[in-house]
This record gives C-alpha cells, sequence and structure tokens, in this order.
C-alpha cells in the first residue's frame, strides 16, 4: 500500500525537520551564553541529514525508488567562540575576557525559515494522503 | 462476460496503484529536499503502465501465494509486484549540498498527481456503480 509508505516517508521528513528546528532553538537560547575559556563556550549545532532507503522497499523498484529522511549526525562550528572584555563578568578570566558562543543569529534565522517550511510541506503532504486515503475507501459507494 | 468486467477493473487498478506509487516517490523526493547529495527521481507514469499492462494484469490481481507446498499454484501465477523504472529527474542543477530537489517542481507534480489519483479513483468509482446499475436493473 503505497500511499501508507509515503506517509510514513513524510512522518521521517517531518521528525528531521523538527530535529533541525530544535538545534535553531538551541542555538538561539545560547546565542549569549558566555564561558570563561574557549573551550567551554557554546558551538552552534547543525544537524545533517541522510536518504536512507526502507528495509520493506520492493526490490523490483530499484535501488534509488523513494527513501526515508535520517538525521546523520549533529555536527558542531567549530570556528572560534567571540572573545569579549568583559571584567566585570564573574566567569572572566584573569585577563577579563569571557567567551561567548559562536551562533551566527541571520544563519540561524535562515535556517529556522527553512526548517520550518519544509515542515509545513510535509505535513501538507501528509494531509493529501490522508484525504486520499478516505477517497479511495469510498471507492464504490 | 466476467472476464470484460474484471479486465477492466484490474485495469483501473493499476492506473490507481501507480499513481500511489507516484504519489509515494513525490513524497519522498519532498522529504528529502535538506538532504545533502539527494537526487530527486521520478518514473514515467504512461510507460509504467503500459508495462504494467502488457506483463498481464492478471498476475497481479489474482496471483496465489504458495508460502507452504500444500497450497495450490493458482494455475501457475505468481504475485507480482508493479515494476517501475525511477529516473533521476534532469535537469534540474544541483544546489550547493548537491541536493537537486527542486519544491516548485516537486509540489507541481505532487498536485497534478493528486488530482489524477482522485481522477482515477473516481473512474473507478463510476465503474464499478455502473455495473452495480446493470445487476439491479434500476
Amino acid at each position: 500500500m503505497s500511499l501508507i509508505n509515503a506517509f510514513k516517508i513524510s512522518s521521517t521528513g517531518m521528525q528531521a525537520q523538527s530535529a533541525r528546528l530544535n538545534a535553531v532553538a538551541s542555538n538561539m537560547a545560547n546565542a549569549e551564553t558566555v564561558s570563561s575559556t574557549d573551550q567551554g563556550a557554546y558551538r552552534a549545532r547543525k544537524v545533517v541529514f541522510e536518504a536512507i532507503t526502507p528495509a520493506n522497499a520492493q526490490p523490483s523498484a530499484g535501488k534509488s525508488a523513494t527513501a526515508e529522511v535520517r538525521i546523520k549526525e549533529v555536527t558542531q562550528d567549530n570556528s572560534a567562540a567571540r572573545r569579549m572584555y568583559e571584567p566585570g563578568n564573574p566567569l572572566a578570566n584573569e585577563e577579563g575576557f569571557v567567551f561567548a558562543s559562536n551562533v551566527n543569529a541571520a544563519e540561524e534565522m535562515v535556517d529556522l525559515i527553512s526548517a520550518s517550511r519544509s515542515y509545513q510541506t510535509n505535513a501538507e503532504v501528509m494531509n493529501t494522503m490522508k484525504s486520499l486515503m478516505l477517497k479511495t475507501l469510498q471507492i464504490g459507494q | 462476460m466476467l472476464d470484460k468486467i474484471s479486465g477492466t477493473l484490474s485495469t483501473q487498478g493499476t492506473a490507481l496503484q501507480l499513481r500511489a506509487r507516484r504519489q509515494e516517490v513525490i513524497s519522498s523526493n519532498i522529504a528529502n529536499s535538506d538532504t545533502p547529495n539527494y537526487k530527486a527521481v521520478d518514473f514515467n507514469f504512461s510507460s509504467a503502465l503500459q508495462g504494467a499492462l502488457s506483463k498481464g494484469t492478471k498476475s497481479a490481481a489474482n496471483g496465489l501465494q504458495q508460502t507452504r507446498s500444500g497450497h495450490i499454484g493458482g494455475n501457475g501465477l505468481t504475485r507480482s509486484s508493479l515494476e517501475i523504472a525511477t529516473q533521476f529527474r534532469a535537469g534540474s542543477k544541483p544546489a550547493l549540498d548537491n541536493n537537486t530537489v527542486d519544491m516548485d517542481v516537486e509540489r507541481a507534480n505532487f498536485a497534478d498527481n493528486t488530482l489524477k489519483y482522485e481522477a482515477a479513483s473516481r473512474a473507478l468509482s463510476g465503474t464499478i456503480k455502473t455495473m452495480q446499475t446493470a445487476i439491479n436493473g434500476n
């Protein structure tokens, strides 16, 4: 039943996009987090997707027929943390510096919009599938 | 008479199955619109339908599956799943992450395929209703 499979595919897409939204939320929330060391500073997290062919896919359909989405890994942006001179900060090191996260707010906003649009599209696909399945059940009535 | 009925029904059923299959393929493209290195795929509906019909619709619809040695064979018909030859969608320039999904194209195709699925299911419904009218006589 292909329509049910499509349901599954869209749901993996939604899961992946919501993980991406989570990463954006985490990055945005920690944009101003500071630390006393460069290593301890928050690094922006990025979710990387990969396509996987479902195990129950029809063998005749070819290797690349349909693919679900899976989160391959969550990577960290290893660029340097922002160093700020804040001697009054209790977290400041002996030279008076604190290390803020390397989150780029503009980049995160773009990611947020892209992820939410993709999520919406997948949800729309699911809705269409649902109505098609309901119509299929009414064949002959 | 009966084989004519089942012939019509199974043609329309195959069309419906292929439409559902294409719907699955397109939704896979949409779900993978942000996956690096994913290549958008699709298949040619008309050639897939012709291929499925020329292979004999009987085997798809009426085959008996033998899962144990004692089972009857059903005239040697085996259930075959619909074979489709998916191809990578040509003409779209890959993005920086090597993804070739073009959301506009996919959404247009999805809407188009949804409409045609509905059309196919209504056609099938109409055939069934026609037969019911013929049977009942009113």
